[in-house]
Formats: C-alpha cells, sequence, structure tokens
C-alpha cells in the first residue's frame, strides 16, 4: 500500500482512536501512516453485527413461541456460545442446553438462576421476563 | 496510592507487537522496532482451522499463537521472561501491585468485551488482547493500549474484569514482562533476525498438513470456491466477512501484517546488508497488496452488489494468486545466503 493510498472512511473506531498503517513512501521506503478507518472493513463489521441481530430476533421468536428459555435470548444478545455461557456461568455444556428448555427453565432454583443473570449482567426478574437492556 | 512509572507509550499497528517493543525499550533495548519484534518473533503466518467456529464463522488467522511473539522475540535477545497465571483475582491484582512498586511496567492479556474504552462495535469475545499497565492513581490503573493513540485508564474493578474474561483463551489474569535490563550487541541483533526469518520460513512452507502456512491460504481458496452451493448466499457473504475482519481489523497494519513483514525486511537490511533483503520486501508489499484486493471482492459479496459464482471463483483465484507470490517470498528467503 502506498503512502497516498491509505484510506480515510472514519468508522466506529475512528471515532475514539487512529489506527497504524504500514505503507511505503515515494522512495519506496515503508513508514506508519494513522488511518480513521477503511470502509471495506467497517462494512465487514456491520456484516457481523446484522448476523448477531437476526440471531437475537430468532431467539426470541423462539423464546416466545414456548420453545426455548429466555437463556438463549441472553446468551444470543450477549454474543456468547454455550462454551462461554457455560465458562462464565460454571455449568457443564449440556445442562446448560437442558436449561433451555422452557419447561426445565421453569423449574429452576433460585441459586442457578442467579448465575445465569450474573454472567449475562441483568437480574433474575429481568431475566424471567426477557427484559434486555445494553450492558 | 499514586505511582506512575517513567514509561513511554508508544502506538503500535498489533497489540503483541506494540507490548513487546515498548517494554522491551523500557528495558533498555532502545533499537527495537513493532517491525523488527514482529519479525524476529516470526508473526507472520496463515491458517484455516477446519471444524472450528468463531462468532459462528470460520476460523481463520494471520498471524501466528498469541504470546508466542513476545516469547520468541525476547528469547531470541537472549532476555529472561517472568509470565504468570492466577487462581484468584486478589493474587492477580497483589501481584501487579508489587511489579509496579518495584518499577516494572507489565504486559497483560485480556479480553475485550468488557474493555470500556473500545468502541462497542468492536467488544467481541476476544480474549486475547494486550495492553500494558504503567502506574496506579486512586482506584484507577494507567493503561498503554498499543492500538490506541494515547494512554487511557481502568478502574481496578474493570482491569479486573478484563483480565479474567472467560471463554476462548481465557488470560486467567495473565501477566509478563522481560526480567532484566540488557544491552543487546548488533551480532545478537544479526542473530536474532535470521532465527526469526528461519523459523517464519519453516511456519509458512513446511508445516504438514494443508491448513496452515501457504496450503492454508490454498486449502481456503478452495473452500471459497464453494461456499456459495454450500452455504448460500447469506451466509457465504457472512463468512468472508469473516475472513475480511481477521485480515483488516484493528492491529494488522493492513493487508493481513503482509505490510508489517514488508517492513521488517527493510530494517532487517541495516542489520544484514543482503540486496535479496529489500527486493524480498517488495514481494510482501505486493502480497499485502492483493490481500487487500481480495477484501475489495469479498466485501462487494457481503454487500451484495456480487454473488455470481464468478465472483466467487474471483475471490478464490486471488487467494491462489496470493499463495504463489508468498511461497515464491519464503523460498526466497529460505535461500539467502548469511553472512554471520
Amino acid at each position: 500500500m502506498k503512502k497516498e493510498e491509505i484510506p480515510h472512511d472514519l468508522g466506529a473506531l475512528g471515532k475514539i482512536t487512529k489506527e497504524v498503517c504500514y505503507v511505503v513512501d515515494e522512495s519506496g521506503k515503508y513508514t506508519t501512516q494513522l488511518s480513521e478507518g477503511w470502509k471495506v472493513k467497517a462494512e465487514a463489521l456491520d456484516v457481523a453485527w446484522e448476523d448477531v441481530q437476526a440471531r437475537i430476533a430468532v431467539a426470541r421468536e423462539k423464546v416466545l413461541a414456548g420453545e426455548a428459555s429466555p437463556i438463549l435470548l441472553f446468551m444470543e444478545y450477549r454474543l456468547m456460545d454455550v462454551g462461554i455461557v457455560s465458562a462464565y456461568t460454571g455449568f457443564w455444556k449440556w445442562t446448560i442446553k437442558r436449561h433451555m428448555k422452557p419447561d426445565v427453565f421453569k423449574r429452576l432454583s433460585d441459586d442457578k438462576l442467579k448465575k445465569y443473570a450474573m454472567a449475562f449482567e441483568t437480574s433474575v426478574e429481568d431475566l424471567k421476563n426477557m427484559n434486555v437492556h445494553e450492558a | 496510592m499514586f505511582m506512575k512509572l517513567d514509561f513511554q507509550h508508544i502506538q503500535a499497528a498489533h497489540c503483541e507487537n506494540g507490548v513487546t517493543t515498548s517494554l522491551l525499550r523500557h528495558n533498555g533495548i532502545d533499537r527495537m522496532t513493532e517491525p523488527l519484534a514482529f519479525g524476529i518473533g516470526s508473526g507472520l503466518f496463515y491458517v484455516y482451522i477446519p471444524f472450528m467456529k468463531i462468532n459462528n464463522g470460520p476460523a481463520i488467522a494471520f498471524r501466528t499463537q498469541p504470546g508466542l511473539i513476545f516469547k520468541r522475540t525476547c528469547k531470541s535477545l537472549g532476555i529472561p521472561v517472568a509470565r504468570k497465571k492466577f487462581r484468584s483475582k486478589e493474587e492477580a491484582s497483589h501481584a501487579l501491585q508489587e511489579c509496579l512498586h518495584m518499577g516494572q511496567p507489565v504486559g497483560c492479556q485480556v479480553g475485550v468485551y468488557y474493555l470500556t474504552y473500545f468502541p462497542k462495535e468492536y467488544r467481541f469475545h476476544f480474549n486475547a488482547h494486550n495492553i500494558i499497565v504503567f502506574g496506579k492513581e486512586e482506584d484507577q490503573y494507567l493503561i498503554s493500549d498499543p492500538v490506541m493513540e494515547n494512554p487511557t485508564t481502568l478502574t481496578s474493578y474493570e482491569l479486573e474484569r478484563v483480565r479474567f474474561a472467560k471463554g476462548a483463551f481465557a488470560p486467567r489474569g495473565q501477566l509478563y514482562y522481560p526480567k532484566e535490563k540488557r544491552v543487546i550487541s548488533d551480532e545478537q541483533m544479526r542473530q536474532a533476525i535470521k532465527t526469526g526469518i528461519k523459523r517464519n520460513v519453516r511456519d509458512m512452507l513446511h508445516i504438514p498438513g494443508n491448513i496452515a502456512g501457504i496450503s492454508g491460504i490454498r486449502y481456503t481458496a478452495n473452500k471459497i470456491r464453494k461456499w456459495r452451493d454450500k452455504l448460500g448466499l447469506q451466509k457465504a457473504g457472512s463468512y468472508l466477512a469473516q475472513l475480511v475482519r481477521m485480515q483488516e481489523e484493528i492491529g494488522t497494519g493492513g493487508g493481513g501484517f503482509r505490510f508489517i513483514y514488508g517492513a521488517f525486511l527493510q530494517e532487517a537490511y541495516a542489520y544484514h546488508p543482503i540486496d535479496e533483503l529489500p527486493e524480498i520486501s517488495k514481494k510482501f508489499t505486493q502480497t499485502g497488496d492483493i490481500w487487500r484486493n481480495a477484501a475489495v471482492q469479498a466485501s462487494g459479496i457481503y454487500k451484495g452488489r456480487l454473488g455470481s459464482q464468478q465472483d466467487f471463483n474471483l475471490m478464490s483465484d486471488y487467494l491462489l494468486e496470493i499463495a504463489e507470490l508468498e511461497k515464491n517470498a519464503f523460498e526466497a528467503l529460505s535461500k539467502i545466503k548469511w553472512q554471520a
């Protein structure tokens, strides 16, 4: 990449910090320049977030239709997978999958619900009522 | 408590390069630069791990395993390293403060999901970010994050949370730093550069199997050709977006680290005046540029401007071209006659 080719498409990161890029100057020597961002990668990040939103929407429908417990919704909302939920709660993965069934979820003890609520940074009440808010 | 070490924040393209460079400079090696740290640590890599998913997409990396750049660079220069993980948060916090008391800035591995000063859009569950802690004022730790222009702060609770992030590559409070101040001779630098290049040749050309190094790039090219039929246009687009994120995400210096490697070979020439080095550097500039062209092609697909099988074939062809050029470049590096 030549010095004059460095992109300056202001993105989410560019508002907080510029980033270092390695570029070649007129004499062919490497130097560094600050970039505010590049449209191509900002769009790639947009795609990742669109995918997240789509998964949240599917999870919400499943919970409303009685096919899954709110744990699924919160897991998607916090960008986690079952492995990460397991790491934060201390439950086995297969246990979590069981807790994602609405019938099993309804019978969970307060202690277990609290562990999930902590992992999702919410309260037990909000977890039960699918009350999601920003982290 | 007020404690601020005499420490110079350096902005770098990549976090681990930046931490390595800053800590080594702090410990007396003034001529360390980001490209040198990256090259001596044999940072350039490519791997596509099948059967593994990251954020529901393909697991692809353009750089070597987290932690290795610091470890290899220090080892090559003969500098002993301290590295500790912790069971308890109290112990982790205590060890960190002890280092600061002794005047040693500390490298910490952290997760970015709870990293408060990062923009929300970037906060996924990624646990191999690196920062330096260089002081504490009241409850605020002073933080040098190499990808940021300026130093920043985290409260002790915020720092504890990112040091004990969970999931893949969980940092478990991990901290590290060079144990001694050293003076490094020209001869040691020459040897370290040579070792770094040879090890990078091995990693890109000679790892058995077809998922790592040059063969990993080819493997990915062949996968991409099939993604449209196999995954459908939507999911194939998401997969390509993930490839581009890994390649151009913050910390790569652009072009999937290829430009940083090009800069390294130019700097290496100052220590080894061998004409091939700047020539081979140009080849890495070229492949970095093609990686970026490929990213433009990929974005056409994930933004819905392109989408035919031919568009996927062209994407795949870019990667095959890169594989050929990088194979040439590393073979040229393997044939260098080192004088020392």
